[in-house]
């Protein structure tokens, strides 16, 4: 598994986290290639998001080393440097949460200028960019309430992009949408991959967390069950647990209706 | 059902909201007409009643602008991390909150001193200026809960997604949760504006010459009884028609905001 270690861009190491009297996370190792794409599925409750929300220092976990691109994160004490690690990691909820108030273009533009102070005139620019990427253009002076929840979480998407991250997490992205706009965001995910761009998944949809990604992670109660290339995960898993959980999965996708949201 | 039956009900309540509006000033316009030395006695107030319905305009105002802005920065220290910072601004909002406004307005006039001195220069503290700090003290509490609920009102989903991008607290608050908070406290604050608008009269209790005050002015100068009636529908009269509006505008606002 440290094959490639020197590319490491992100590595977690025995992470523990609980929150109260709930053991969420019982020693998680994780590492993530620059430029792979790595996919985290499992069951509901089995402390996927949590991970990333690790990643990004939204949650602190209890022990354990957790470093992305040479910053220890566990180690991160100050706010400051919290804010600093947050915007080289880009991270797309499962809600979209855009905000409302503001244009789909002032969606994306709004941290760049804010944070980063770039200036208003390129940050539209590049704004115009991504919402080409996330083939949204026409959509630039639209507020969120009148778009689709595929289109809103394309915005999303070209939101955390706009500040340039080293890696984007995705947490469910999907879970929230209705059948028909999945695929659109899918697209632009695997469009993201394809250009090289480090990406943790935490997804329900098997079929692409298949084609996509480098590394599958299987993850049940808060450990880490198995891991390995996509093929070997859902072709031919060693692991008795994957086996049973990838053999339930009628054609990849009964997990989508399963899931209820 | 049909688009006519629907309609039709909130026709007829608009219709006497209309009547509500115009009853008053007619009622003062007819009675003048019918008995015209009361009209005459009327007009020739009218100027001194305007001069004191301003001072209640421009009292309305400056509490409203004055408490807006210290409700509005109290509103979101009431939700800062600290205590220290916290407990008394907490504490000021309950007490000012549910204090009578003529008791502040009381107080404010006879505990601040009639002139200040600033390096040397005496500048003069007027009553009615007290009156805006008496009224802008209930206001800053009211507009501090209205902004405090607003606040906590929007989805910490928004708070999580600016944090996801690298916002501060501070940021977050400033580009992202109070722009939202302004559209949803609308209504309410406009709901404090008309009440404050409303207890400028107080303000004639401890002298300050505004729209009552000159009203029993008028009525003790002209000692008629009719008089004393009519000038006290034109006091009423010009409340109505300066508030009024106001909670028509919320209402619509508050109509627009809950279908959005």
């Amino acid at each position: 598994m440290n094959t490639f270690a020197n590319n490491a861009i992100v590595r977690l190491e025995d992470v523990h986290l609980s929150f109260g009297q709930t053991e969420v996370l019982k020693g998680i190792d994780l590492t993530v290639n620059k430029g792979d794409a790595v996919s985290i599925i499992g069951p509901s409750g089995s402390g996927k998001s949590t991970i990333l929300r690790c990643i990004n220092a939204l949650v602190a976990p209890q022990s354990g080393r957790i470093t992305v691109g040479g910053t220890r994160v566990d180690q991160l004490t100050k706010e400051s440097e919290r804010i600093a690690l947050r915007k080289r990691v880009g991270i797309v909820f499962q809600q979209y949460n855009l905000f409302p108030h503001l244009t789909v273009l002032d969606n994306i533009v709004l941290a760049p200028t804010r944070i980063l102070g770039v200036d208003r005139r390129e940050a539209e620019k590049l704004a115009r960019h991504l919402l080409e990427k996330v083939r949204l253009v026409e959509k630039a002076n639209a507020y969120p309430g009148q778009l689709s929840g595929g289109q809103q979480q394309r915005v999303a998407i070209a939101r955390a992009l706009a500040m340039k991250p080293e890696l984007v997490l995705f947490d469910e992205v999907t879970s929230a949408l209705d059948p028909e706009t999945v695929g659109e965001v899918l697209w632009v995910i695997r469009d993201l991959v394809r250009d090289g761009m480090t990406s943790i998944l935490v997804t329900h949809e098997m079929r692409f967390a298949e084609e996509i990604s480098d590394t599958v992670v299987f993850t049940e109660n808060g450990r880490v069950v198995d891991r390995g290339s996509p093929e070997q995960i859902f072709r031919n898993p060693d692991n008795p647990r994957v086996r049973q959980f990838v053999s339930g999965l009628s054609g990849h996708n009964a997990m989508r209706d399963g899931e209820g949201i | 059902m049909t688009t006519a039956t629907l309609l039709e009900p909130r026709k007829r309540s608009d219709l006497l909201r209309t009547v509500g509006f115009v009853a008053l000033p007619l009622v003062i316009l007819v009675w003048s007409f019918i008995d015209l030395t009361l009209g005459r006695e009327l007009v020739e107030w009218i100027p001194y009643l305007a001069s004191g319905f301003a001072m209640n305009i421009v009292i309305s105002l400056s509490a409203m602008a004055l408490g807006t802005m210290v409700g509005a920065i109290f509103g979101i220290l009431e939700l800062a991390p600290y205590r220290l910072v916290r407990y008394p601004v907490v504490a000021y909002v309950q007490i000012f909150r549910n204090a009578p406004h003529l008791v502040l307005i009381f107080a404010t006039t006879y505990i601040f001193p009639f002139e200040i001195v600033i390096f040397g220069n005496y500048l003069p503290f007027p009553d009615w200026v007290k009156a805006v700090i008496g009224l802008a003290i209930p206001a800053s509490a009211y507009v501090a809960e209205i902004t405090r609920g607003a606040i906590l009102s929007i989805a910490t989903a928004q708070w999580e997604a600016a944090k996801g991008l690298g916002f501060s607290r501070g940021q977050a608050m400033r580009w992202i949760i109070l722009p939202q908070c302004l559209r949803r406290s609308l209504p309410p604050w406009m709901n404090v504006a008309a009440s404050i608008t409303m207890g400028t009269a107080l303000a004639s209790l401890v002298g300050v010459h505004e729209l009552l005050h000159a009203a029993t002015d008028a009525s003790t100068a002209v000692r008629r009884l009719d008089f004393t009636i009519i000038a006290y529908l034109v006091v009423m009269a010009a409340f109505f028609m300066l508030c009024y509006p106001i909670a028509r505008l919320t209402r619509r606002l508050e109509r627009r905001f809950n279908a959005a």
